[in-house]
C-alpha cells in the first residue's frame, strides 16, 4: 500500500492544499482591502455582486478577504507549532531517551515542571507583561507543544536505543549523535509524524480560543479564532458572520486530524 | 478407515499458494512426523486441521477426522473437536497460555467446556495429569501463573490441557523448539510416555526428533508434500531430492572429522571474568563467575550451554557492551576494558558481532549498502563514496550476495540473505575477533550450512578468530577446535573439541552431548539424561551448582565448590573428574 492509495489521506490532504491555495491567492485576486471600512456597506449578505462572496461585517469590511487572511494565520500558528514541537521536542526527547541516566532525570523533570504551570495563566502574564503581538501567541503556543512530543520520543527511544541494530552500530564505534540520527530518528519517523498532524489541530484550537477571549491575535490582524468570536456577536442578524469561519476552522481541523489516522494507519501497516 | 484423513488441502492468500494439494492419512495411536523448512506450508497445514486458519486463507479440499469434515465446518462443530478430539500444542508457550489466569484454571477448562468433569473431580482430575506430565507440586502448581514458570514447565502445563481429554490425535507444532536441549529430551520422552493411544502429528525441522519418535514422516517443500514413508526408509533411502538434501545438511553430533587444533599464538585472553546484574532491592545475580578462557589466532572457540548458563553475559561483558564486574582482559597484549565507546579506534574496528535473529540486528530505515558501508565510513571516512561502495561490493560478494542487493531494505531479504548482510557488516573492518551469537540458530538447515562454510573459508584466508555462541552441539561440534562448557555462570570444561565429544570429563557436558538428538533412526532413541531444570541464580544450590541434577554427585559436591584444574589436557571443575568414566552415546 502507498500513501497516495490512502483515500482518507487523500482526501484531506487535497481539501488542505485547496484551502492553502485559496488563502494564498483569495485576498491578492479580491479588489477589497481587509482593513478598509465601508460603512455605506455594513452587514451584508454574502453575494457574487461585487465579489463580496463572505459578505461584509458590522464595520463594512470584506468577509471573504478577511477570511483568507484568518486562514493563513490559523495556518501559520499550525507550521511554526509543528516546527517547534518537531525540533525542540524530537531533539529534547532523543537526547533524554538515549543518554538516559541522570541527564534524563533532570530534562524530563523540567518539562514536568513546564506542564504544571497553568497554560492560560501563563498566557494571560505574558499579554499584559509585555505588548500583545504575533510573536507571542506563537511563542505561547511553542511553549506547550514540544512538551508531548518531547515525552513521546523519549519513550520510543527507550525502547530503541535497547534494539540490536543500536547495539551493532555502538560496536562499530558509531558516535552518539550519529545514532541518534542515522539509527534512532528515522525509526521513529512513523509515529513523529502521526503526532504532529494531531498537535496542529490542537495548536489551531489553542489559537483560536485565546483569540475568542480576547487575548489572541489583535485587531485589525484576525484568525478564524478571532473572527468567530466577532460573529457570535452578530449571530442573530448576520448569521453568515459565524458561520462561514466556524465551518472552515470545523473543516481544517477536521482534515488534520484524518490526515493523522491516515497515516497512522499507513505507518502501522508498513510496520508489518 | 484412517483417523485423520487429508485429500487435496490447498491454502491460499490471495492467490497465493501456501499449501497445495496436500493428501496424507493418520492411523490411530501412529506417530507421525511432518518436516520441512520455514516457509513449507507445515504449520499452516496444521492449523487447518484444527480449523485455525485466519479468514482470508482460500482454502479447498477435505480433511476427516474420524469421518467428520472439518473444512467448511460451524465455528459450533469445531469447539467440540478441539481439546476433545484434538489436542495442540505449540512452540510458544507464553503466547498460547494466558497471562492472567491460574494454569490449574485453564487446564480444567478443557474439562468443563466438554462437559467431561466438573467441580471437584474437575480439579482432581486436573492435579492428576499435571502428575504425570511430572509438574513437581501439582497443588501449588495449579494456582501458578504462567509466568511463574519455567518454559519447560509451560510446555508440560501444554502437554496437560491438550491430553487431559484424551483426544484421538495431538498435533505437536515445534513442541521443543524453544527448549534448551536436556530439557527437550525430557519433554519428548514424556510425550512418548504420556500419549497412550493418541495418535501424534509432530511437526518439526530438525530431522533428529523425528528419527528418533515417529514411525512415518513426511517430507514438505514449498507447500508440496514430496515425500512420505515409514522413518526407518526414508532414511535410508530418500524417496525425493529434498528429503535427501535435508538429512545431508543436518548436523550429526556422532560423525565426521574433528577440526584439527590449532597451536597458534593467544590473541585474546580472559581471567577471572564475573559479572553481577542488579535484581532489584540489595539482590544481586552473579551471572558469570569466575571463567577464564583464551583464544588463539585463527581458531574458533566455542562457548556452549544451556539458558542462564551465562555465555552470552561473558561474551557480552568482553565486547564492553555490559560492565565486567571484575576480571582482566587482554587482547594482543593490551588490556581491554570499559564499555566499548571508550574504547581505542583499533580495538573497536578488531571485534565485530553477529546476532542469532538477523532482521533485528539491521536498521530497518537503511539501505543494505548503507548498513554494509557505515563500518567504513566510521573507521575510514577518508574514503570516497565510490571506494565504499566499492568495499561494499567486494564484501557482498565474499558473503554470497551480488550488487543487485545494494538498494535493498532489510524486510526484503530473506533471514539468511540478511544474516550474510550482517556478516558483511562485521567482516568488511577485518576485524581479528568474530563473535556469533547463535548465529546460526535461526536459520534452516541448508542456509545454515552455507553460512558455516562461509565462516571457515573467511577464517581460512585471513586468520580469524571467531567465538561461536551456540546451544546446538551438533553444530559446535562441525566448526569449532575448542569448545568452553558454561553451567550457571560458571565454567565446567575447557578442551579441545575432540576431547569433549569423544572423551568429556565433566557429567554435564556428557549429559550435553546425550540429549542431542541424532537424525538417524538406526541410532537408539535418546533417553532424557538430565532429571531436573537449571537452578535459580538468585540463590544458587550449595557447593557445585550442578550437584542437584548430578548422577555422580558425592557429598562432598553439595558442600564444596570444586575449582577447576587441568585433567588428561582438559580444563575441568569437578570433584570427580578423575575417578569416573564418561562415556558419551555417540562417540
Amino acid at each position: 500500500m502507498n500513501l497516495a492509495g490512502n483515500r482518507t489521506v487523500a482526501v484531506s490532504s487535497s481539501i488542505l492544499l485547496f484551502v492553502t491555495m485559496l488563502a494564498v491567492v483569495g485576498p491578492w485576486i479580491s479588489p477589497h482591502e481587509y482593513l478598509t471600512t465601508d460603512f455605506s456597506h455594513i452587514l451584508l449578505a454574502p453575494a457574487a455582486t461585487n465579489m463580496q462572496f463572505f459578505g461584509t461585517d458590522d464595520l463594512g469590511r470584506d468577509l471573504f478577504v478577511r477570511t483568507m487572511l484568518g486562514i493563513r494565520v490559523t495556518l501559520l500558528i499550525a507550521v511554526v507549532a509543528s516546527l517547534v514541537s518537531l525540533v525542540i521536542g524530537v531533539a529534547y526527547g532523543a537526547i533524554a531517551g538515549y543518554v538516559g541516566g541522570r541527564v534524563d532525570a533532570v530534562m524530563m523533570r523540567f518539562v514536568d515542571t513546564l506542564y504544571a504551570l497553568p497554560f492560560i495563566f501563563l498566557v494571560i502574564l505574558l499579554m499584559v507583561a509585555f505588548e500583545s503581538n504575533f510573536f507571542l501567541i506563537f511563542v505561547a503556543i511553542g511553549a506547550i507543544n514540544w512538551l508531548d512530543m518531547a515525552r513521546i520520543v523519549r519513550g520510543q527511544t527507550l525502547s530503541l536505543r535497547e534494539r540490536e541494530f543500536v547495539e551493532a552500530a555502538r560496536l562499530i564505534g558509531v558516535s552518539t549523535p550519529r545514532i541518534i540520527l542515522r539509527h534512532i530518528a528515522p525509526n521513529m519517523l512513523g509515529i513523529v509524524v502521526v503526532y504532529l498532524t494531531l498537535t496542529i489541530p490542537q495548536a489551531i484550537l489553542v489559537e483560536s480560543f485565546l483569540s475568542f477571549l480576547g487575548l489572541g491575535i489583535q485587531e485589525p490582524q484576525t484568525s478564524l479564532g478571532a473572527l468567530v468570536d466577532a460573529g457570535v456577536n452578530q449571530m442573530e442578524g448576520a448569521s453568515w458572520m459565524l458561520l462561514i469561519p466556524a465551518t472552515l476552522l470545523a473543516l481544517i481541523l477536521m482534515c488534520f486530524n484524518f490526515l493523522g489516522d491516515g497515516l497512522r494507519d499507513f505507518f502501522d501497516a508498513r510496520q508489518k | 478407515m484412517s483417523l485423520l484423513e487429508v485429500s487435496g488441502l490447498s491454502i491460499r492468500y490471495a492467490g497465493e499458494a501456501v499449501v497445495e494439494d496436500v493428501s496424507f492419512s493418520v492411523d490411530e495411536g501412529e506417530s507421525v512426523g511432518i518436516v520441512g523448512e520455514s516457509g513449507s506450508g507445515k504449520s499452516q497445514t496444521a492449523l487447518a486441521l484444527l480449523g485455525l486458519l485466519p479468514k482470508q486463507a482460500d482454502i479447498s479440499g477435505s480433511v476427516k477426522l474420524g469421518g467428520e469434515e472439518i473444512i467448511g465446518a460451524t465455528e459450533q462443530a469445531l469447539n467440540k473437536l478441539r481439546g476433545r478430539r484434538v489436542g495442540i500444542v505449540f512452540q510458544d508457550t507464553l503466547q498460547a497460555l494466558n497471562p492472567y489466569m491460574p494454569i490449574g484454571k485453564q487446564v480444567r477448562q478443557v474439562l468443563l467446556q466438554h462437559e467431561l468433569a466438573a467441580g471437584d473431580a474437575a480439579d482432581r482430575r486436573v492435579m492428576e495429569m499435571f502428575t504425570r506430565v511430572g509438574l513437581p507440586d501439582p497443588e501449588r502448581q495449579f494456582r501458578a501463573y504462567p509466568h511463574q514458570l519455567s518454559g519447560g514447565m509451560r510446555q508440560r502445563v501444554m502437554l496437560a490441557s491438550a491430553l487431559i481429554a484424551e483426544p484421538d490425535l495431538l498435533i505437536a507444532d515445534e513442541p521443543t523448539t524453544a527448549l534448551d536441549v536436556t530439557v527437550q529430551a525430557q519433554i519428548l520422552e514424556l510425550l512418548e510416555d504420556i500419549r497412550d493411544n493418541t495418535a501424534l502429528l509432530l511437526i518439526t525441522h530438525d530431522l533428529g526428533i523425528v528419527a528418533g519418535r515417529c514411525e512415518r514422516m513426511l517430507v514438505f517443500e514449498k507447500g508440496r508434500l514430496v515425500d512420505a514413508g515409514p522413518t526407518t526408509s526414508l532414511f535410508a533411502s530418500p524417496g525425493h531430492a529434498h528429503t535427501r538434501a535435508l538429512l545431508d545438511v543436518a548436523p550429526r553430533i556422532d560423525r565426521g572429522t574433528f577440526p584439527a587444533p590449532i597451536k597458534t599464538s593467544t590473541i585474546l585472553s580472559v581471567e577471572a571474568a564475573e559479572v553481577v546484574y542488579e535484581a532489584g532491592g540489595s539482590a544481586q545475580l552473579r551471572a558469570v563467575i569466575d571463567v577464564d578462557l583464551s583464544l588463539r589466532k585463527g581458531e574458533t572457540l566455542a562457548v556452549v550451554g544451556e539458558s542462564g548458563s551465562g555465555k552470552s553475559s561473558l561474551v557480552r561483558a568482553i565486547l564492553g557492551l555490559i560492565p565486567m564486574h571484575s576480571g582482566r582482559v587482554v587482547y594482543a597484549g593490551e588490556a581491554l576494558d570499559g564499555p566499548v565507546e571508550t574504547r581505542s579506534i583499533a580495538q573497536k574496528r578488531d571485534f565485530q558481532l553477529v546476532y542469532q535473529d538477523p532482521v533485528a540486528a539491521l536498521n530497518p530505515q537503511m539501505r543494505v549498502q548503507s548498513i554494509v558501508g557505515e563500518p567504513l565510513s566510521v573507521h575510514e571516512p577518508s574514503l570516497s563514496s565510490q571506494e565504499r561502495i566499492a568495499r561494499v561490493i567486494t564484501t557482498l560478494q565474499k558473503v554470497g550476495l551480488d550488487d543487485n542487493y545494494l538498494r535493498r531494505y532489510p524486510h526484503q531479504l530473506s533471514g539468511g540473505q540478511a544474516q550474510r548482510v550482517a556478516i558483511a557488516r562485521a567482516l568488511i573492518l577485518e576485524p581479528s575477533v568474530l563473535v556469533c551469537d547463535e548465529a546460526v540458530a535461526a536459520l534452516d538447515g541448508s542456509v545454515r550450512a552455507q553460512v558455516l562454510a562461509l565462516l571457515r573459508t573467511e577464517q581460512n584466508k585471513t586468520g580469524l578468530s571467531i567465538i561461536f555462541i551456540s546451544h546446538d552441539l551438533a553444530v559446535v561440534r562441525s566448526i569449532s577446535h575448542r569448545v568452553l562448557v558454561m553451567y550457571m555462570g560458571r565454567l565446567v570444561e575447557f578442551a579441545d573439541c575432540e576431547k569433549i565429544f569423544a572423551a568429556p570429563r565433566h557429567p554435564y557436558t556428557r549429559a550435553l552431548l546425550d540429549a542431542v538428538p541424532v537424525p538417524d533412526p538406526v541410532v537408539s532413541v535418546i533417553v532424557a539424561p538430565l532429571k531436573g531444570e537449571v537452578g535459580s541464580l538468585l540463590s544458587p544450590p550449595s557447593g557445585c551448582v550442578f550437584h542437584p541434577r548430578c548422577g555422580y554427585a558425592k557429598e562432598i559436591c553439595s558442600e564444596r565448590a570444586p575449582e577447576s584444574r587441568d585433567v588428561g589436557g582438559s580444563r575441568v571443575a569437578c570433584h570427580r573428574a578423575d575417578d569416573i568414566e564418561l562415556t558419551p552415546q555417540h562417540s
